[in-house]
């Protein structure tokens, strides 16, 4: 540590005029008071990094270093019982962008059941927010069912989805025989996953995006409306022309938000092969995290896997920045 | 994004830094007399029609629907799978399926449940201290470097979680941390999210005049957290740590990785019985119970804070 910097007048020219709160103090309160004056200087100089320090050694050691660390051991051949191996330079980025079809597979995979589950989700959500905004019984109460799937566990609701959407026994195929339909094979063939995953992601997801949603509907300036409405705009209208346009910020914030989130997907698709890695029989529904879970933790082959992630950590970047540009371009349309 | 302050309906609390705010006469406006009220009416909100409630209702129903079916087939049998019409009601069968369910060798529930209960209990206590703590500091104790460290702290939450998992279980091989509950604990223990919130909201919630009043008296820097800051803080807290129970109750990568199915946590269990009892509805749906009731009763207790929470973080962010 520093020592506290110059001396201030404070410590040394002030101590031994007697102040009116030590008048009646002796030789030994007025040491002791220098010291006190010294501990409250230190105290504020330190205490503010002394509060932030936790986060930043914390972070240093499980966030910042193994990204870097990500990094390195991407470019080597590197297993659990051998360890570090050979330098192998970009090999595993080169076989990894050039000739690994599955990792390929994984990452179209990813972003289909994004797109399926992220617009729909959007969508339902500024309707179900339009529709708490109004002047209804039991606010409390719809808010709280429309937040309810969030709260709950990811694993245990994916574990049921899972059977709901069985082949056989499924309810939701009961539902589409009742309706007069052929049943689905919702575990294989591509759109068919995809949708029972997007399902399961949508239904824990709306309610969070709709009280987002609904926040920022209440922000919106009342005056807005009213001006509108003496122009005869009508309730689309005045959905369309001032709701839309001024929750332009929180829409790309709900869309980063599911970004980030789609392009990590796990949990759900997991659960919904039965806890397998593999993604369905043609690995129709893997995602790129469960590609990486695989070859890193399944075939431990670390180096490997550390290139995925970093792979991911790029999408992950260009689809926000995507998004911030198409965001800005629908704005300045409308 | 921008910071709206104020917004009604969303913070209750007024600014006690603006006394006799402009806000108050406001409201005494719409409350009172029949001219305010009609206003009210005109300006502000739409009536719902049955269509409106109609819509909820039916989305109340989808809400609840999965959660509803599972309690249903964990409290019968594996024969309600099949039947047509499918079952309404709960059975009778709860204790017996829950008597399976702990003594299954291969999910170790028990230790999973507590693994679990443990993990999120002691990562939403040290959330709320070691983020509000920082949060203080970044938002009312002024220090060099302060701008850069929390340009740096919001850098730090667009790393994803999964960038890091490859070197974290090597990390946790070296302190031999492996299949081990604090793999799972520490390094979740304050985390930059946090950190952000609880600065945002330090911000608006503790005027600076309160501090400088304490400091006058004596206080020190931390007896002016723990007696002015921590009451203040005290409703964004409940949120950080509910958000923070669910976030390590819910992770399902990080413990897959680190920990083994000697040593789970719940969701590691139900991911257990799913692979190896996947035709056992009734064993797999009582476990998916148990993982879902600990968050069911934190949200009846602290559901409307959790609502309040997300609605007033979606217009600070």
């Amino acid at each position: 540590m520093r020592t506290t910097g110059p001396p201030t007048p404070g410590e040394t020219h002030e101590r031994p005029r007697p102040s009116h709160r030590t008048r009646t103090s002796s030789k030994a309160r007025d040491g002791s008071a220098g010291w006190r004056v010294r501990l409250t200087k230190a105290d504020m100089r330190y205490s503010p990094y002394l509060y932030v320090a936790p986060f930043f050694v914390l972070f240093a050691i499980f966030g910042l270093f193994p990204v870097i660390y990500t990094l390195w051991i991407s470019l080597h051949d590197w297993t659990l019982l051998g360890g570090q191996e050979a330098f192998v330079g970009l090999d595993n980025y080169a076989y990894l962008l050039f000739e690994d079809t599955r990792f390929y597979n994984a990452l179209f995979n990813t972003l289909g059941m994004f797109v399926l589950a992220t617009v729909p989700q959007l969508l339902i959500a500024l309707l179900l927010a339009d529709l708490l905004n109004r002047r209804i019984r039991f606010r409390g109460f719809f808010r709280v069912s429309v937040i309810f799937p969030y709260v709950t566990s990811v694993a245990a609701t994916a574990l049921v989805f899972g059977q709901l959407f069985g082949r056989d026994y499924g309810l939701i195929n009961y539902v589409i025989e009742l309706v007069g339909l052929p049943p689905v094979n919702w575990q294989s063939g591509r759109l068919a996953s995809w949708s029972a995953v997007s399902i399961m992601v949508d239904w824990r997801w709306i309610g969070y995006n709709t009280l987002i949603y609904l926040a920022a509907m209440q922000a919106i300036p009342k005056d807005l409306y009213e001006a509108a409405a003496i122009d005869g705009a009508s309730r689309m209208r005045q959905f369309w022309q001032i709701t839309i346009p001024m929750l332009q910020p929180t829409i790309l914030f709900t869309v980063i938000i599911s970004t980030i989130g789609g392009m990590q997907l796990f949990t759900e698709p997991v659960m919904f092969g039965g806890g397998d890695y593999d993604g369905g029989s043609q690995a129709e529904f893997q995602t790129i995290a469960m590609y990486m879970f695989s070859e890193a933790f399944g075939r431990q082959d670390y180096g490997y896997g550390s290139a995925v992630a970093w792979i991911i950590f790029v999408v992950i970047i260009l689809f926000s920045l995507i998004n911030v540009l198409f965001v800005q371009r629908i704005r300045s349309a409308v | 994004m921008a910071t709206i302050p104020g917004v009604p309906g969303t913070t209750a609390r007024p600014r006690p830094d603006r006394p006799g705010a402009p806000r108050r006469s406001q409201r005494d406006r719409r409350r009172r007399g029949p001219m305010g009220r009609a206003a009210r009416r005109l300006s502000t909100m739409r009536d719902a029609t049955p269509l409106t409630y109609f819509a909820l209702i039916f989305t109340a129903l989808l809400s609840a629907f999965p959660i509803y079916w599972m309690f249903v087939v964990a409290t019968r049998g594996n024969d309600v799978i099949a039947m047509r019409p499918p079952p309404i009601f709960p059975g009778a069968n709860f204790v017996e399926n829950t008597g399976r369910l702990f003594a299954n060798p291969e999910a170790n529930f028990t230790l999973g449940l507590i693994n679990s209960l443990v993990a999120a209990t002691v990562v939403a206590f040290s959330m709320i201290l070691f983020c509000s703590l920082a949060g203080f500091a970044l938002a009312k104790l002024p220090f060099r470097g302060r701008n850069a460290v929390l340009v740096l702290i919001i850098l730090t939450m667009s790393v994803p979680v999964q960038m890091g998992l490859i070197p974290m279980y090597i990390v946790m091989n070296q302190l031999g941390w492996v299949n081990q509950l604090q793999a799972i604990i520490v390094p979740f223990m304050v985390t930059g999210f946090g950190v952000f919130m609880m600065r945002q909201y330090a911000l608006q919630a503790i005027p600076d005049e309160l501090i400088e009043a304490a400091r006058v008296d004596g206080c020190s820097t931390f007896r002016i957290y723990w007696s002015v800051v921590l009451p203040a803080l005290r409703p964004a807290m409940v949120v950080l740590a509910l958000l923070s129970f669910m976030q390590s109750w819910n992770d399902f990568i990080w413990p897959l990785a680190v920990l083994t199915a000697e040593n789970p946590t719940v969701q590691m269990s139900i991911r257990q019985l799913a692979n190896a009892y996947f035709n056992d509805y009734a064993l797999m749906f009582t476990g998916a119970t148990f993982a879902t009731v600990p968050l069911i009763i934190v949200f009846i207790i602290f559901g409307r804070q959790l609502i309040g929470g997300i609605m007033e973080g979606a217009i600070k962010a």
